[in-house]
């Protein structure tokens, strides 16, 4: 199997990463190299997804709501805002 | 007096009960060591400010006769685990200054006991890799030779035990992370039961894998840290107390433990690129076992050959996801889009790459580039679908296994320490991880013991043997590891 340089691209793309072209033309190879190897998966065959137990894992729900017990961080969250105006958070505009 | 590094932390304990040394005398030996070799070793990231002022209060209570396991031991911790208020960067650009806003689990355990953190670690950029060579912050040297890698991604918590800059160490597990540096430190390194310590507070990597563990001096050492860590946390929901896969309750060991049986699939010893140093002493280390009076039995685990194949899979694929949250935004590195414009008309975008593509390091980037790719449309089957079936294939086949036997013994690593950069291709790095990855996809403790040296360009470098056993049976891992290190039980 061969992933391209615009695969590569469109994957930064998608992980919100800006890449050099260089990078971009080194990361080609090695993960060619990578998948390549864990391409081995596809020969195992005894392996279906009906084998997979869905049932062992479960999804583990609570009340969305603030626990009393849990000491206060509000001013030690709002301190690692990297901008802000007051005890906003302030991003840049999205469009 | 005694010196910090004539002790374990079993030792220490009763010296600082019977008043013979103080935890100020204790932690002025750890700091000692750091300001003599931290530089040339670049072990420790930060030490932190407050030390002194953690021991005396240590002290007040050890005097009051109110002293617990962990009372006024020095240790360390890896620096993907947050304590409140102190630096956490996970070795990254991306958290340089980042300050932890909570305290994990699994270390408020142990300062609930007044144990000591001399400071954070170093370790490769959150915890991807198996050298500290992916550290933002430079590599960690071997203290045994400081040519050669101190292995990771806890590389400088299992350097920190070496170098008698801390009795023990808080180190986290993926796919090997404890294990290998500690084997390559000539440490005692514990990589628990999936869920059986808390992962909350822990910077996650591989959620379904990541686990967090102690590395030591002693296997008596190992077990005292996990026995204060452990337990079943409401803000961890995978958190569990472990029931063993064939529903027996886990408890003491009832049995002599030289009625344990000890499983080697030689098998997979056939597999290339296995140094011959850890050949013969791993053949060494079986003989010793047969004379110490356990039953070696050759055992098939069939799949097992493809765990790197699954874990480097599965791994990059929760990678992908669990890195997300480092955008720029709400903690952290923030780069606006371009210079050029004013603030202002820069967008959120520009924020999310430039920040992503600045701070963080080459493999993180590859292995959210990979897992964005195994997770992408088309290629979810072929590869995470099929890996997770795979996953259940090798716990399986764990789950008979450890109905004949009650331990899998494999060499911890293929090779003892290498030269600093002297792997260059990624896929290189990954062929380390081959014995240890396994025990994190099937979710069940192992732990690695030293078991002697490889001589190397006149150098003696530390070889590890890893014994793995059933969901929740430590225990056996412990006993069996006292036995052969020879520790008084």
């Amino acid at each position: 199997m061969s992933i391209s340089k615009e695969d590569i691209k469109k994957l930064a793309d998608l992980a919100r990463i800006e890449m050099t072209e260089k990078e971009i033309e080194k990361l080609s190879t090695e993960i060619d190299d990578i998948l390549d190897y864990i391409g081995q998966i596809s020969h195992f065959t005894k392996a279906s997804r009906d084998e997979f137990d869905e049932n062992q894992i479960r999804n583990v729900m609570r009340e969305d709501e603030s626990d009393p017990e849990k000491p206060d961080s509000r001013e030690e969250l709002i301190g690692e805002f990297p901008e802000r105006e007051g005890d906003y958070l302030k991003v840049k505009k999205i469009l | 007096m005694t010196q910090i590094e004539d002790l374990t932390i079993k030792e220490a304990r009763k010296l600082l009960d019977s008043k013979e040394i103080s935890a100020k005398e204790l932690t002025e030996g750890a700091l000692l060591q750091i300001e003599d070799k931290n530089k040339e070793l670049n072990i420790y990231l930060e030490v932190y400010d407050d030390i002194l002022e953690q021991a005396k209060l240590a002290q007040k209570i050890i005097d009051q006769g109110d002293s617990k396991d962990l009372t006024g031991i020095p240790l360390a911790i890896k620096d993907n685990i947050l304590i409140k208020g102190k630096k956490a960067s996970a070795a990254s650009k991306i958290l340089e200054n980042y300050k932890a806003t909570y305290t994990a689990t699994a270390a408020k355990k142990i300062l609930e006991q007044n144990g000591i953190f001399i400071g954070r670690t170093n370790m490769d950029e959150f915890a991807m890799g198996g050298s500290t060579e992916n550290s933002a912050f430079g590599v960690t040297r071997n203290p045994h030779d400081p040519e050669k890698v101190a292995g990771g991604s806890s590389g400088g918590s299992a350097a920190a035990v070496a170098a008698n800059m801390a009795l023990g160490a808080l180190g986290s597990d993926t796919g090997g992370s404890i294990r290998e540096p500690a084997s390559f430190c000539g440490c005692v390194g514990l990589k628990p039961t999936y869920g059986s310590v808390s992962r909350y507070g822990l910077m996650a990597m591989g959620s379904s894998l990541d686990v967090i563990g102690p590395i030591t001096k002693s296997v008596a050492d190992a077990e005292i840290i996990f026995n204060v860590i452990k337990g079943q946390d409401k803000y961890d929901s995978t958190s569990h107390i472990p029931v063993r896969h064939d529903g027996k309750s886990v408890g003491s060991l009832q049995d002599s433990s030289r009625d344990l049986r000890i499983g080697v699939p030689y098998h997979l010893l056939e597999q290339d690129g296995i140094s011959r140093e850890v050949k013969e002493n791993f053949e060494e280390s079986v003989e010793k076992l047969k004379n110490l009076g356990f039953e070696i039995k050759d055992i098939k685990l069939p799949n097992i050959d493809k765990s790197l194949t699954i874990y480097y899979i599965i791994m990059p694929a929760e990678v992908s996801s669990n890195m997300a949250r480092y955008d720029g935004i709400k903690y952290g590195l923030s780069l606006d889009g371009n210079p050029s414009t004013p603030l202002r008309t820069s967008n959120l975008m520009e924020v999310y790459k430039k920040t992503r593509g600045e701070g963080l390091g080459p493999e993180v980037r590859r292995r959210i580039i990979l897992g964005t790719y195994v997770l992408s449309a088309g290629y979810y089957d072929a590869y995470y679908g099929k890996a997770m079936a795979a996953r259940e294939v090798i716990k399986n086949e764990f789950n008979k296994a450890f109905n004949e036997v009650n331990v899998v013994l494999t060499p911890t690593a293929p090779t003892p320490a290498w030269k600093i950069g002297e792997k260059t291709s990624p896929l290189e790095n990954y062929l380390a991880d081959i014995f240890t990855v396994t025990a994190n996809i099937a979710g069940i403790p192992a732990i690695s013991i030293p078991s002697g040296f490889a001589k190397i360009n006149d150098k003696d470098l530390p070889i590890g043997i890893q014994l793995m056993s059933a969901h929740g049976n430590e225990n056996v891992l412990f006993e069996i590891g006292k036995n052969f290190l020879g520790e008084t039980t």
